[in-house]
């Protein structure tokens, strides 16, 4: 009798095969997920972690009175004395074109910078001192090993006599690699070891506030509206499918619309970060009535019947039971929406945030651009060193993303309640 | 057998208890409910007497529910239900244009099916409608409210050192009597109750079916219920419906005992359900 109990028939053995084989696949369609991803994070990081460092480059510079003068700080030639310090430090450098290469070892910062110090330090003007100055973007590359230096000279940027005084330095102890403060806290530039992301990510915080303070509330309002107390009827589901065709409308569309509108009909100031926020505030609109309308859904009618059955009007229970119950999905969508957002460039290339800006924005009506688009014009940008730049660009970006979605799982834990 | 035991059990309420001349406080006239094309009601004439606890009994689909929820118009929520006839509460066409629906549930108060507590302390539950309403101005005296609705439901002793917890801990039964505790709050005429105990283990439905007698001294009670020998326990009028026609009503005893119509009878001894 015992076998007749377990007996395997061939069916029931082909429907564990089958169950087996799903859950490979499975397996193996998460793996390769996984994998994707995994590389190109991992090219990111392995293009982009250099940009958190630079080179700097240390000379010897000649402050006494002739050099620099303590009554006329503003009359001295600055980029004369870093030049001097180059010369001397390689004396047999005199072909015109070669001293044109030398000189171009250290940033064009460095004169500024030197003026600068200059200018707050004028006690300390006289004799010979030792500064650190940023190193131009090819002796950064070329440190951080970007520079094939085996291959033929005609092939690289850099010259086998630049290499030569580059060793030289650096057998000096003179080159040194320090963290790039910089980057964070300078805007962009027309030199790659000086440009930052600031006025970028500065740029991109002004849109996302106007986006939030213009979809969120508006968006709410219409998923409440349309959920809990609009009539059901052909009126409504036209609605409803106008707004999920307008989640998928391609982000472009939405740029064109505020070109249009915002820019040439209503003449709001171009490259701003207010228009920005609006385009964008366009875009996240559906996305953030898509997900309010899911969480009321998710509501169980319950908690209305119970509500409304003890007489609290439809405004008092949606407010005061349905409500607090969305909030946290209602927020998530909201955080979501925010976040596909902030990595948007298609409608701010339209409405003009593609612009090079140097300056961190003050306020919504002044120029800026966003994180996306600057990344969008440090790639296209023919520098070897604005790659690595752009990678590490979007390294910031995907720390802001990744902190959003944190925030959204930590408000949705905090305010859950159950039911 | 069951048959038999429904039989007792209505007897000991005592037959002096239900009388014919009830006056009544809820009179529907000739009520038909539609659903979109489809009529879930036809006709419904039917009086509900005061201070009584009157059952409401049926097959699945009957519309025992939907006449439920016309009392307090609980079906205003159906975009396509539509009700025609007329609901009179203590003299007032309750489907009257000027009826304001949140004071009408004001009066006639619902508990569901499931318990369906806020999620919210159990003080904020049983607070929520007389604060809504302004029936109680102080603190002082919502907590009075609270407590005496609270006490009434039955459920104060097992809950008045933990008001701040959250309802939703509560077991079942307990967040059943804290529903009835809610309505009650408000003071409500009529207290509608749609099969309040199917949810709930047979010790928590003896207490709900305990206390819904002792709300009888001072609220008129419909209770739609699947159980044939709850409506014998607790009520002592019962109406039966099927396919959406009101085929008998009486009082309890007289239902159970001698139904008049042949459906009735097919349904209290099990034939037909």
């Amino acid at each position: 009798m015992t076998d007749s109990f377990t007996q395997h028939s061939p069916h029931l053995a082909n429907r564990h095969a089958a169950e087996i084989r799903f859950q490979w696949a499975g397996r193996v369609a998460i793996f390769l997920a996984l994998a994707f991803l995994f590389v190109m994070i991992g090219s990111i990081f392995y293009k982009g972690t250099g940009a958190f460092w630079r080179t700097y480059v240390a000379l010897d510079i000649d402050l006494s009175k002739d050099a620099i003068d303590p009554q006329d700080l503003a009359g001295a030639s600055y980029g004369g004395l870093v030049k001097k310090a180059l010369k001397a430090k390689f004396p047999d450098v005199k072909a015109r074109r070669d001293r044109r290469k030398l000189y171009g070892l250290v940033s064009s910062d460095a004169a500024f910078a030197l003026r600068k110090w200059a200018e707050e330090n004028p006690a300390e003007l006289g004799g010979v001192r030792k500064f650190w100055f940023v190193a131009s973007d090819d002796v950064d590359v070329l440190r951080k090993g970007g520079i094939d230096v085996e291959g033929k000279e005609s092939d690289r940027r850099v010259s086998d006599k630049e290499l030569k005084w580059v060793a030289t330095l650096a057998a000096e102890g003179r080159i040194e690699q320090r963290f790039n403060w910089a980057f964070f806290t300078s805007g962009d530039s027309r030199e790659p070891e000086l440009a930052g992301i600031l006025s970028a990510l500065v740029g991109s915080a002004w849109s996302l506030l106007v986006c939030f303070f213009l979809s969120f509330p508006v968006g709410i309002m219409a998923a409440i509206y349309l959920e809990e107390f609009s009539k059901k009827g052909w009126w409504s589901d036209l609605l409803e499918v106008n707004i999920n065709n307008l989640a998928a409308v391609p982000s472009i569309v939405f740029g064109l619309l505020g070109l249009a509108i915002f820019l040439n009909t209503f003449g709001l100031p171009r490259s701003s970060p207010l228009v920005g926020g609006m385009v964008l505030a366009l875009m996240t609109l559906p996305t953030i009535i898509i997900a309010a309308r899911a969480a009321l859904r998710a509501v169980p009618p319950s908690i209305r019947e119970a509500a409304l059955g003890i007489g609290a009007s439809p405004l008092q229970s949606t407010f005061h039971h349905v409500l607090p119950l969305a909030m946290p999905g209602m927020l998530t969508g909201a955080i979501v929406g925010m976040a596909r957002a902030l990595g948007e460039t298609a409608p701010l290339l339209m409405i003009g945030m593609v612009a090079f800006i140097a300056d961190v924005p003050q306020s919504i009506l002044e120029p800026a651009t966003a994180l996306p688009v600057q990344i969008f014009l440090w790639a296209d940008s023919p520098e070897r060193a604005f790659l690595e730049k752009a990678s590490a660009a979007i390294i910031v970006l995907l720390f802001f993303l990744v902190v959003m979605n944190l925030i959204a799982i930590v408000l949705r834990r905090r305010m859950e309640q159950r039911f | 057998m069951a048959y038999a035991l429904e039989k007792s059990d209505a007897a000991q309420l005592g037959p002096s208890e239900a009388v014919a001349s009830d006056p009544a406080l809820i009179s529907a006239v000739d009520v038909d409910v539609f659903y979109g094309e489809k009529q879930a009601l036809k006709g419904i004439s039917l009086d509900v007497p005061e201070h009584r606890v009157t059952s409401l009994i049926g097959p699945s689909g009957c519309g025992k529910t939907t006449f439920l929820r016309c009392l307090n118009r609980m079906n205003d929520l159906i975009d396509v239900c539509r009700v025609e006839g007329e609901i009179k509460i203590a003299g007032q066409n309750i489907y009257a244009p000027e009826v304001d629906v949140v004071s009408l549930r004001a009066q006639v108060g619902m508990v569901f099916q499931k318990p369906n507590p806020f999620p919210k302390s159990i003080f904020e539950n049983v607070a929520y409608g007389p604060r809504i309403h302004g029936l109680a101005s102080k603190k002082s005296d919502l907590q009075g409210t609270v407590e005496a609705s609270l006490k009434r439901a039955g459920l104060w002793e097992e809950v008045s050192d933990r008001l701040d917890h959250p309802a939703t801990a509560l077991s079942g039964g307990q967040q059943q009597r804290l529903c009835i505790a809610r309505a009650i709050a408000v003071e409500p005429k009529v207290i509608l109750m749609d099969e309040p105990c199917s949810a709930l283990d047979p010790i928590a439905t003896a207490h709900i079916e305990e206390l819904i007698d002792e709300l009888r001294q001072k609220f008129t009670i419909i209770i739609v219920t699947h159980s044939m020998q709850q409506a014998a326990r607790v009520s002592q009028h019962t109406a039966f419906f099927h396919m959406g026609v009101l085929v008998e009503h009486g009082k309890t005893e007289q239902i159970f005992t001698t139904p008049n119509d042949e459906r009735t009878e097919s349904y209290i001894t099990g034939r037909i359900g």
